[in-house]
């Protein structure tokens, strides 16, 4: 494939040189050093690594980087504006939502993707919504309830 | 009754976790101190007696002996010269909340908010030496040395103040990090007080804390302290340190276990640029200077592995029945009585037997480490829950002694028991080593699956008698293999023989969550079930009868009473169990509803947790979200082992390394989980992280039964669904 020499990455151009063949996740983590994005295993099952490309939640382990060149790329760092904190990042500190946490930007990128589609989603909606995601810790219970907190369906947290 | 500390002199209760630390004194020197710190005041804390005697004891074999005591220290704590407090401790978090749990006990006693506490963990050359965070400890012997130390601090530092203001110290307090006169007219803040000082304080072992029901901060849900970094990605863990310079490995595995290196071609990864290949024994790897190039050269390597032949999951059950070659023995209590009386008593006798499937801990963080030397230093980052174990194991590899290695841990990616030991930092040390540039290595998903270790599987035999009023006369329990933990029972049994037996486990097994106290709480609490069906009693009803222990009793009745236990009508399809236990001083009950349903074809059925309730009693309530956050983790965690997650294996290899071959709980298989805690003033903290994990497994297969009418004995329950 191909080389790719830019990105266009949380609203900003970034120049890169790589393959178009090489993962996505290893070019945000390696060469551009945004590491929030993480790796859990390579084939697309765990969320771990999901970011939006124009606004699709997508496992960025699996996808190639020419195919995200040219693309609106969203990653967990693009999230916070001025200092303030997304909605679903404010509802996940809240609800408690995560032990390790390792698995937290991958949850956030892909309950942004859902709530921009659904916005106010049903608990069914956002098992079916969430379930590629997994969490080893077990904090499921805890992220719906923040995505309730964060859509407006839940205001307080469930204690 | 078990006297417990005679069973404790028979049994190896955390057979698998008591890796041994390296031989350690600490025999520390107030100029040191003043050295790595400059200025401020810092608070040393002695370990407890307790404690320290705990230590000497599990290094008795290697001539431990109480001189340790005097010298051994357990924290300690700095006060800077602008007023922060940073706390050093050798334990480690991974998402347990220990960061902010630990935090709590210290601002309680300092009387200062949680904000201004920095701790720093799990850094060799920073913190003290502490065996490993396991075996749900930090709670009862951390949390109480910090307090002590806090307390104390607070004593010396209102000292000092009242000097600085000209007061009497009983007039001065610490309010909100300020010391106040007693009418609020003179005021200084810890940076005035820590100002220019060079103080070292060993703290008095017999200062007083402050009890449970006059804490102001722990008792209370304190957000996580780091939660910020967490949500925007910002925190940085072992995967994500990046070094000047730093090259990325990836190690060529053998083609099945206990494999033996033959012969290695790798001219084509060595003519590659920038690729170094190492070959030392049995281990060959790769460092270039980006992944796919590490990858791609490893790829070309040409190996030649011989592999023994080896079990396989067919007869795994039968290999752990035989007895072991290992030399440590397994053991259990003393036996209590006769069981031979015991079933002559009963009116009614049951045998069974039940299994446990490995499993495997699959952190979402696989082992990662950063190794850099330099000139002979070796400073390694990496996710372990024994930093000072790893320490040892580099030490030992690269034949240097331990105070030429730093072993940094970052807050790992979680790790559940599975991360003790230390491959993956040793692999990049050789890697860093023959490149002379830092190494990164992150295990894949797959070598994480299968070059770590493993949950041990086991076998279980129950022999019982049971009277007819229901009264249990006779308990004989051979476990083979899984372990000692929660072992013992709480049920009043006049004859009693419980015994652990070690085996020759086919793969690497460890630690884990709970370890052996699943196994054999799956095994007696479903033997329990199985005896109250056979009497027709309420299974609830059995279990009071047969136990008089008041907190097991009170989380039984906390358990049963918001559940609804035996008010639910019964539904076809729908079935309730329940189940007790106790390990680590916590206790527990777990009332489950499962729904059976239909698979589309109609030829089998697959079970659905509908709903869970557990009530937990660790005593005092350090943190009441951040425990129910790890109860109900723990109950999901838990779902996996009960129903679905099992490790395949044939002659050496791993048949399910991945996510997509080795089902973990997802969002879909979470049931609605209600915690009840059972915060007991009285009673010192024990540690949570583990022991919720216990009941959920025999409450599942009783609620099964109580569906079906079909008894279940093996773990996983229902990996492919029901028969019917």
């Amino acid at each position: 494939m191909a080389r790719v020499t830019a990105l266009n990455i949380n609203g900003k151009k970034m120049p890169v040189d790589v393959d178009g063949a090489v993962s996505l996740l290893g070019v945000l983590r390696n060469d551009l050093g945004l590491t929030g994005s993480k790796y859990g295993c390579g084939e697309g099952q765990c969320g771990a690594c999901t970011v939006l490309i124009d606004g699709v939640a997508t496992r960025s382990c699996i996808t190639q980087v020419g195919r995200a060149a040219g693309k609106q790329i969203t990653t967990i760092e693009g999230l916070e504006r001025d200092g303030k904190l997304h909605p679903l990042q404010e509802a996940f500190i809240k609800a408690d939502a995560m032990q390790c946490a390792y698995c937290t930007a991958g949850m956030i990128m892909a309950a942004s993707a859902l709530l921009a589609k659904t916005p106010q989603p049903s608990r069914d909606e956002i098992v079916s919504g969430m379930n590629g995601n997994i969490c080893r810790c077990g904090t499921y219970q805890r992220i719906i309830n923040a995505i309730e907190i964060a859509s407006g369906t839940a205001k307080e947290v469930a204690k | 009754m078990i006297d417990e500390r005679n069973s404790n002199d028979f049994i190896d209760v955390e057979r698998y976790e008591l890796f041994e630390g390296p031989s350690y004194k600490f025999n520390f020197d107030r100029r040191d101190f003043i050295k790595a710190f400059g200025v401020g005041i810092v608070f040393i804390v002695p370990l407890g007696r307790t404690v320290a005697q705990q230590r000497s004891q599990g290094e008795s074999g290697r001539g431990g002996g109480n001189e340790r005591q005097a010298s051994d220290i357990g924290a300690w704590i700095h006060i800077d010269e602008d007023g922060s407090v940073r706390v050093f401790t050798g334990k480690v978090e991974m998402g347990q909340n220990i960061r902010t749990s630990l935090a709590q006990a210290v601002a309680d006693e300092l009387h200062v908010p949680v904000a201004s506490i920095r701790m720093v963990m799990g850094d060799t050359d920073l913190t003290p030496f502490d065996r490993g965070t396991f075996g749900s400890l930090s709670t009862p012997t951390m949390a109480p040395q910090l307090r002590k130390a806090a307390a104390a601090a607070r004593e010396a530092l209102i000292e000092i103040a009242a000097q600085q203001l000209s007061v009497e110290p009983a007039s001065v307090k610490i309010v909100d990090a300020r010391f106040v006169n007693h009418d609020k007219s003179k005021s200084l803040s810890l940076a005035d007080v820590a100002k220019g000082r060079k103080l070292v304080k060993v703290i008095p072992d017999n200062i007083v804390t402050t009890p449970p029901k006059d804490w102001t901060i722990a008792g209370t849900s304190v957000a996580k302290v780091n939660g910020r970094d967490l949500v925007t990605g910002k925190h940085q863990y072992t995967s994500d340190v990046k070094r000047e310079g730093m090259l990325y490995g990836t190690v060529v595995r053998p083609a099945t276990f206990n494999a033996k290196l033959i012969s290695s071609d790798s001219k084509a990864s060595e003519a590659m640029a920038g690729v170094t290949v190492v070959r030392d024994g049995n281990f060959i790897g790769v460092a270039a200077a980006d992944q796919q190039t590490a990858t791609k050269a490893a790829n070309a390597i040409a190996v030649d592995w011989k592999s023994p032949g080896q079990p396989s999951n067919g007869e795994l059950f039968e290999v752990l029945r035989k007895p072991t070659t290992e030399q440590r023995g397994g053991g259990g209590a003393r036996p209590q009585g006769s069981i031979a009386d015991g079933l002559a008593a009963a009116d009614q006798k049951l045998e069974q037997t039940y299994t446990v499937a490995y499993i495997a801990h699959a952190p979402l963080e696989p082992r990662a480490a950063v190794a850099e030397w330099n000139g002979d230093k070796l400073t390694v980052w990496t996710g372990t829950q024994r930093p000072f174990g790893v320490r040892s194991e580099l030490a030992e590899a690269f034949h240097i002694s331990e105070d030429k290695v730093r072993v940094i841990m970052p807050d790992t990616g979680s790790g559940y028991g599975g991360k003790h030991t230390g491959e993956c930092a040793i692999e990049a040390a050789r890697l860093a080593k023959a490149t002379g540039k830092p190494v990164k290595l992150v295990w894949s998903r797959e070598e994480e699956f299968t070059w770590a270790y493993f949950r041990p599987a086991g076998v279980i035999d129950i022999k019982s008698g049971v009277k007819n009023d229901g009264t249990i006369t006779a308990w004989e329990f051979h476990n083979y293999n899984s372990g000692g933990a929660g072992i013992q029972t709480k049920y009043d049994i006049p004859n009693q023989n419980i015994q652990f037996h070690p085996s020759n486990s086919p793969l690497r097994q460890g630690s884990y969550r709970g370890l052996a106290a699943t196994a054999n709480h799956f095994a007696r609490e479903t033997h329990i079930d199985e005896l109250a069906h056979s009497l027709k009693m309420d299974p609830l009803e059995f279990r009071l009868k047969n136990t008089k222990d008041e907190r097991m009793r009170a989380v039984l009745g906390a358990a049963a009473s918001k559940f609804g236990w035996g008010k639910t009508k019964p539904t076809p399809g729908r079935g309730c169990g329940i189940a007790c236990g106790f390990d680590k001083d916590g206790y527990l009950a777990t009332c489950v509803e499962i729904a059976i349903e239909k698979d589309a074809d109609k030829s089998s059925s697959k079970v659905r947790i509908v709903r869970v309730v557990e009530a937990f009693d660790c005593g005092a309530v350090v943190n009441p979200a951040h425990l129910k956050n790890q109860i109900e983790g723990a109950i999901t965690m838990g779902i996996g082992g009960a129903l679905f997650e099992s490790i395949q294996f044939e002659n050496g290899k791993i048949l399910n390394p991945k996510f997509s071959s080795y089902r973990v709980p997802r969002f879909r298989d979470v049931p609605l989980i209600e915690v009840v805690l059972v915060d007991r003033k009285d009673i010192p903290s024990a540690g949570a992280g583990e022991t919720p994990i216990v009941g959920l497994a025999p409450a599942v297969g009783n609620a099964i039964f109580n569906a079906t009418g079909v008894r279940l004995r093996s773990l996983p329950l229902a990996p492919k669904g029901l028969a019917i």
